[in-house]
């Protein structure tokens, strides 16, 4: 192959002609992505669906649906650098490349969603520090260079990056103190999953979102935190699954997943009994306090009904729980694919609820349930950190070696 | 911002978001510099045969 010297020795990949020929198909969607993020910046948010009722809309959605499902990378590299749990050594290079993917994609929807790029450092020179956005930006922005800092040690190790011994003593260097890398991520993780759930709870004009407060954070903080820290992980186990299928090889060990997975459905199941009794308290006295009732919120409208409640709890949160928790189940792989899909759909489902529900729910009288449709260019827009997202992996799985284990588990005979 | 910016206030909100800010950059930056000196010192001495993982 043309390639061969850049692939990672002894593992097989496919010809390079398949290689491009999949860069190409993927290319094509980004570029449709880039033409409709141009359009935006160009024109203006006016070819967008959003309106007086949805500030935020499928941008702010898609941002919190893939910090949420990134958090695979900050909770992976917390358990392994400092809690010990080394046997993850072997899936965080993967965790740390979907943290990347998705983080820079979150930065990238931001950067369409508020326009004028150009002037992105004015967040954090005229600094509002009374806006739970502030933090967000701030925590998002340093973690992504967490992440970077994470991710270069592994393109440094390229079988001809590796070779010049600058880098490769730096890549060495990197993974000797990664553990401060790893715990600076996680503080930063933690004040902004939480912040982008503290959004939506200290809304006290949008009673659907609103909720009690523990100290100054409502309780949709540590929520949030907490299903990023359950279902991130599942994220990461449902991608090393999905490119297990599509490379048709077995890239980490059985006992690995199975321990990711396991901790994940133990996060899964605190996260649900804290996500009920909050949900409970809410609609037993916290909306009714506010002059609404719960049958308000699911019977008024087409489309949000109690269905789209007992989805989010129930088959997207309560089921993968179940089977994760329970080793014979999780041990079937077939189950185990299944729960880690429905955990990650359960945790956009829940972002969903959280940025448009609130904002659909009438809060005047006089005010009806105002819905939105997404225009073309959001949702090439939205579409468009897929593609990226596959052009990253098909990259680096092509020439780093990201999975330790592939070569033991797939011998080549050359 | 910097302390020394004009819209600076001496508060609560100011020093904890920004000191956190300067925290996290404090700690990437160092841990970088860091590296990369000690990348150089090695390079120069020599040797190459590291195993990570």
């Amino acid at each position: 192959m043309i390639d061969s010297a850049l692939i990672p020795e002894g593992v097989k990949r496919c010809p390079f002609w398949q290689f491009l020929l999949a860069l190409a198909v993927t290319g094509a969607v980004l570029l449709w992505g880039v033409y409709a993020m141009l359009l935006c910046w160009f024109k203006g948010l006016y070819i967008t669906g959003m309106n007086d009722n949805y500030g935020f809309a499928l941008w702010i959605w898609a941002d919190l649906a893939v910090i949420a499902l990134g958090g695979g990378a900050f909770f992976t590299g917390l358990l392994n650098y400092v809690i010990g749990k080394h046997k993850l050594k072997n899936l965080i290079n993967y965790a740390v490349l979907i943290g990347f993917i998705c983080y820079s994609s979150a930065l990238l929807i931001l950067a369409i969603d508020v326009g004028q790029p150009l002037r992105n450092w004015f967040i954090f020179w005229h600094a509002n520090v009374h806006s739970m956005l502030t933090e967000v930006a701030f925590c998002l922005s340093c973690y992504f260079g967490v992440l970077c800092v994470e991710y270069l040690p592994l393109a440094l190790e390229n079988r001809q990056v590796d070779r010049i011994p600058f880098f490769h003593h730096l890549s060495h260097n990197l993974h000797e103190i990664m553990a401060v890398f790893a715990a600076t991520g996680a503080f930063l993780s933690f004040f902004h999953q939480g912040s982008l759930g503290g959004v939506a709870g200290v809304l006290f004009g949008r009673p659907f979102g609103y909720r009690t407060h523990i100290f100054i954070w409502p309780t949709t903080f540590f929520l949030f935190t907490w299903s990023a820290a359950a279902c991130g992980p599942c994220f990461t186990i449902f991608i090393t699954r999905l490119t297990e299928k599509i490379t048709g090889k077995q890239l980490v060990k059985p006992d690995v997943i199975d321990l990711l997975a396991k901790i994940a459905g133990w996060m899964l199941t605190t996260y649900l009994i804290a996500k009920i009794c909050d949900t409970i308290y809410w609609a037993d006295y916290t909306a009714p306090s506010m002059g609404f009732n719960l049958a308000f919120f699911y019977t008024h409208n087409a489309l949000y009904g109690y269905w789209i409640l007992a989805t989010e709890i129930g088959i997207c949160g309560v089921l993968p729980a179940a089977i994760l928790i329970s080793r014979p189940l999780r041990q079937r792989p077939g189950l185990l694919f299944l729960a880690v899909t429905l955990a990650s759909i359960g945790v956009c489902l829940n972002r969903w609820v959280m940025v448009l529900q609130v904002l659909a729910v009438p809060v005047m009288p006089f005010d009806s349930w105002a819905l939105y449709m997404p225009t073309w260019p959001e949702v090439a827009t939205t579409i468009l950190p897929v593609a990226y997202g596959t052009i990253m992996v098909l990259i680096s799985y092509r020439y780093l070696p990201i999975f330790p284990q592939e070569k033991e588990l797939n011998p080549v005979d050359f | 911002m910097f302390p020394f910016s004009f819209e600076w206030i001496w508060d609560g909100g100011h020093m904890i978001f920004h000191g956190g800010l300067w925290y996290a950059l404090s700690i990437i930056g160092l841990g970088l510099t860091y590296c990369v000196i000690k990348a150089v010192i090695d390079s120069t001495k020599g040797g190459g045969d590291h195993h990570h993982h």
